[in-house]
């Protein structure tokens, strides 16, 4: 079932120094919220991603806390400026204990 | 037939209504209970402590909600997000679900502009309340009603 769970990241083309980026993620996940019930009336234990971070070049850009009222598959559209060349960096963390990993060079034109 | 199996047959009938009007409120009665509007204040009063003001946050999100499963909700705070002015954090509660938290964000001069767009369960049609702590302290808020139409929640 963890083996499903994977981000996805989009970033805009091209980029300039200065730019405000809009960059959207996803990563793929059931976030369970803790009060479904099975087919013999059982509650399905809790799991869902509980916090998000972006850093840019390892400064803190966005965090997050999520709650079980967050779409499955959660979905984060954010920006972030840009002022040189470098490396966005994110996780997410599982109520399991995992944490999920993605990075993404951007890479500045000129 | 006689007119005491018509009887008979009409009490059947009539105990079987009764039946399912029972079955029926069970149902309503067995619903998760839901956040109430005082339950979300509350909330929002531990997270970001003070009187919100109106403006700078807007707050989109479809006035009607087919499928409470995912509502695309999009957060703005009016702000220069530089060193000195920028937002530090945007809580969002939702005062009809199970429970009223929905997720709150922390954010940076970095970001350039603040503005996120997430997708968030509604599990009947319910006020969105936005709060915005600003890196002065002040605080500013926004709400916005959806109506759904199937609820997110259940299952």
């Amino acid at each position: 079932m963890a083996d499903d769970i994977k981000p996805r990241i989009r970033i805009p083309q091209n980029p300039k120094k200065g730019d405000v980026l809009e960059i959207k993620t996803l990563i793929t996940h059931p976030m369970e919220s803790g009060q479904r019930k099975d087919a013999e009336g059982k509650t399905i234990p809790r799991r869902i991603v509980n916090a998000v971070s972006v850093t840019y070049n390892g400064k803190p850009v966005l965090s997050g806390k999520y709650e079980p009222a967050i779409s499955a598959n959660p979905y984060l559209a954010f920006f972030v400026k840009v002022e040189e060349s470098g490396t966005l960096a994110f996780e997410w963390k599982d109520d399991d204990g995992t944490v999920y990993k993605a990075e993404e060079k951007i890479t500045l034109a000129g | 037939m006689s007119s005491e199996s018509v009887m008979n047959r009409r009490r059947v009938v009539v105990g079987a209504l009764g039946m399912t009007a029972a079955a029926a409120l069970g149902t309503i009665f067995a619903r998760p209970a839901s956040a109430t509007p005082e339950a979300a204040k509350q909330l929002l009063q531990t997270l970001a402590k003070g009187e919100p003001r109106e403006g700078r946050v807007t707050v989109k999100a479809p006035e009607i909600a087919e499928n409470g499963n995912a509502v695309p909700v999009t957060v703005s705070v009016d702000s220069p997000m530089t060193e000195k002015d920028h937002v530090k954090a945007v809580h969002i509660v939702a005062d009809g679900n199970p429970n009223p938290g929905v997720a709150s964000f922390n954010f940076s001069p970095a970001s350039g502009k603040c503005e996120i767009q997430l997708r968030v369960r509604m599990a009947q049609t319910q006020k969105v309340v936005v709060v915005a702590e600003m890196s002065d302290g002040t605080l500013y808020s926004a709400a916005r009603e959806v109506k759904v139409t199937i609820g997110g929640c259940g299952g």
